[in-house]
């Protein structure tokens, strides 16, 4: 019984680091911009099938196609943000929410007319394969995809810390008024995080690819637990994303272990009620700047 | 000069009334001769758009055979219920409003039971040709034929088909896990069950019952339970997507149970599943309506239906095809489009000579054909062969299964 204890928890921080990936990019655009990505379950769903078609056309493992799904998703993340997003900036949050939604609705019904409805599987032979250690089972592909969702996190960590556009990012973040007296380009900021914020989607999109077969309405699912871990670990902080992200995976795991698989996402509402009562700006968040 | 006649009070009711009727008598009015709008509703997108587009092929296929034998002209209108049971109702209203003056439909018990709805308003027959859930045919309904057995009926002949297997094999399961879809359907079958189980003293005990949503992307988890509770059988209740999950899951934890049997659920059988599994698929059973592969007519349909469309004959496919029979043999005998003749024609329907294993098809009191028998299933080198009971047999099971990790 204990194996099943920590087989169950090893999964669960597996494919919450997956999910921390994908926060973090919801979390960083908010923390810059101010802006609540409604079609971030939708960049995830472009990630699975760019993933998806590199896969086809390389035959290359799918997880060391996340760097390019994330180089593709980028360039859209700056493209859109350039040509429409920035204009949105400054205008009332129901017009943002509505672009956004927008944005979602074309993008889903895009991936049915060009896939179609039905699942887009990554059919390897390490779907069917696990690592043995001990007692434990760790699904290849699972472990394999959680390395490399670390190791994309623990680059933009680096990046967002050490290198100067990371500094004008995080000026941006922590000051806008200060950033632009500065003398940092904030548009091109925002441009630049709209497509990191979009990469990490996008990377975890085809890193997640092969556990859940590639279907235009996955969307919804990936902008709700997106939603989730950023509120439980504070919306705008990445050190929240990163925790969230692990703890919705191991709560999942352990409730649908412990009382009802049916019941696994009702345990992950229950953390966010708990936590917006408790600490309303989530676990690292701060109080909103006035 | 003709002099114009004044607008009056009478005659705008009057004219009002005519539209009226115009609208909520579809058919009236149409041309003799002209083809009989079928509504067919089935999920065409969404999550379960699997079944709904094997449905499709399977009701194209159908009109086709029909148009070819000189039965009565049909002209076939689908509507997309998006995977969502709450939709049937307004996609069969549309259809309806179209001048639809039959239904065929669904591929999910929820959506039928919505669509029942809407076909009871309008008093416009309803053909299912596949839904399990029991309560569909106790509410009430007076406009629906199901062509399908209901969940009791399904687990009843799973249940048979069960202890034919241990008597066959000689080898007896002592235990069971339910692995089940916690939808309208899998709440049906687990119900049907519950019942059963007890009623025919099956001689396995079932340790556990384990539900997942129907959105589920992984069972990890539930397949490690599975795989504590150290049952002989897993018997799982499923759809495609998520059958196909759970033995890659199965795999991945190096579980071989004796035997996979399904007492009646979608999933194994489909090519979608054989396709994505390869040998892993192999051995898998499942106890559902099938057609008979020994009748020499069924044979011909699903070996045209393969080569035509390069597809499987499944169930889906099978049951689409056999509703636009008893639809165009109702609506032949009716001589009409007109929904109460095509109504009263469907409950003096009585076929013989028909593709799914079983008797004749007749409509009891409350809609049901009763007559519809039930097969085992298994995956045998990449595809479905049916393996009892023998008058429909064409291969012998392979039981206890043989390991994953021995493949």
């Amino acid at each position: 019984m204990t194996s099943l204890y920590h087989n169950v928890i090893s999964g669960g921080i597996l494919i919450g680091v997956i999910y921390a990936l994908i926060a973090l990019g919801l979390t960083i655009i908010f923390g810059v911009m101010r802006l609540v990505n409604f079609a971030h379950g939708e960049m995830v769903v472009i990630g699975m099938y760019a993933g998806y078609a590199l896969w086809s056309a390389t035959g290359l493992p799918p997880w060391t196609l996340a760097p390019v799904a994330a180089l593709l998703l980028f360039a859209m993340g700056y493209l859109l943000q350039k040509a429409i997003i920035n204009a949105f900036i400054d205008r009332p949050q129901h017009a943002q929410f509505i672009l956004f939604i927008a944005l979602a609705l074309i993008i889903t019904g895009l991936h049915l007319l060009f896939f179609g409805p039905d699942p887009r599987p990554i059919q390897i032979a390490e779907s069917m394969q696990s690592y043995a250690i001990g007692s434990i089972r760790l699904d290849v592909v699972r472990t394999q995809a959680a390395l490399m969702a670390i190791g994309l996190i623990g680059l933009l960590m680096l990046f967002l810390k050490y290198s100067t556009l990371g500094a004008s990012i995080r000026a941006a973040a922590d000051n806008l008024i200060g950033a632009q007296v500065i003398g940092i380009r904030v548009r091109r900021v925002y441009a630049v995080t709209a497509g990191i914020g979009m990469a990490c989607a996008g990377a975890a999109g085809a890193l997640i690819a092969p556990l859940f077969d590639a279907q235009p309405f996955l969307a919804t699912d990936f902008t709700l637990i997106a939603f989730i871990i950023v509120i439980v670990g504070g919306l705008g902080s990445l050190m929240g994303a990163l925790v969230g992200g692990v703890m919705i995976g191991v709560a999942e795991a352990l409730a649908a272990l412990t009382v009802s698989p049916a019941l696994k996402t009702v345990f992950s509402y229950a953390l966010l009620v708990l936590v917006l009562l408790l600490r309303p700006n989530g676990i690292f968040g701060e109080p909103e700047r006035s | 000069m003709t002099q114009r006649k004044p607008i009056t009070r009478r005659r705008v009711l009057a004219a009002g009334a005519g539209a009226l009727t115009a609208t909520l008598l579809p058919g009236i009015g149409r041309a003799q001769g002209a083809p009989a709008k079928i509504g067919v509703i089935l999920y065409l997108t969404g999550i379960q758009s699997f079944m709904g587009q094997q449905t499709r092929k399977g009701n194209e296929f159908g009109a086709k055979i029909v148009k070819e034998a000189g039965g009565p002209p049909l002209e076939f209108l689908y509507g997309d219920a998006e995977s969502k049971p709450e939709n049937g109702r307004v996609v069969a209203e549309r259809l309806i409003r179209d001048g639809c003056t039959l239904l065929i439909g669904t591929n999910d018990s929820g959506s039928t039971i919505s669509v029942a709805q809407a076909a009871e308003a309008s008093k416009i027959p309803f053909l299912i040709n596949i839904a399990s859930a029991p309560q569909i045919t106790e509410q009430g309904f007076t406009q629906i034929f199901r062509n399908f057995p209901p969940g009791t009926a399904l687990v009843a002949n799973a249940v048979a088909r069960i202890k034919e297997l241990g008597a066959t094999t000689g080898v007896q399961p002592k235990t069971a896990v339910i692995l089940h879809v916690n939808d309208t359907f899998g709440q049906g079958i687990i119900k049907g069950v519950d019942v059963l189980w007890e009623r025919l003293q099956v001689p396995i005990k079932i340790l556990d019952r384990i539900s997942y949503d129907v959105r589920a992307r992984d069972l990890s988890v539930e397949v490690a339970k599975a795989k504590a509770s150290g049952a002989d059988l897993l018997m799982p209740i499923t759809r495609v997507s998520d059958a196909i999950l759970m033995i890659r899951e199965m795999v991945k934890q190096n579980w071989s149970p004796m035997g996979i049997i399904s007492p009646g659920s979608p999933g194994p059988y489909e090519k979608a599943f054989t396709d994505a599994l390869g040998k892993y698929a192999d051995g898998y059973m499942s106890c559902v309506p099938w057609y008979n592969p020994t009748k020499k007519r069924s044979r011909e349909i699903a070996d045209r239906f393969e080569y035509e469309t390069g597809d499987r004959f499944d169930l889906n496919a099978a049951f689409a095809f056999e509703a636009v029979e008893i639809a165009a043999d109702a609506i032949k005998r009716a001589n009409s489009a007109q929904p109460a003749a095509i109504h009263a024609a469907l409950k003096a329907t009585d076929i013989s000579d028909h593709i799914i294993y079983g008797g004749p098809i007749r409509f009891d009191e409350k809609g049901q054909n009763p007559n519809i028998g039930g097969v085992m299933l298994q995956n045998q080198n990449g595809k479905p062969v049916v393996v009892g009971p023998q008058d429909a047999a064409e291969a012998k099971a392979v039981f206890p299964l043989v390991p994953f990790d021995k493949r």
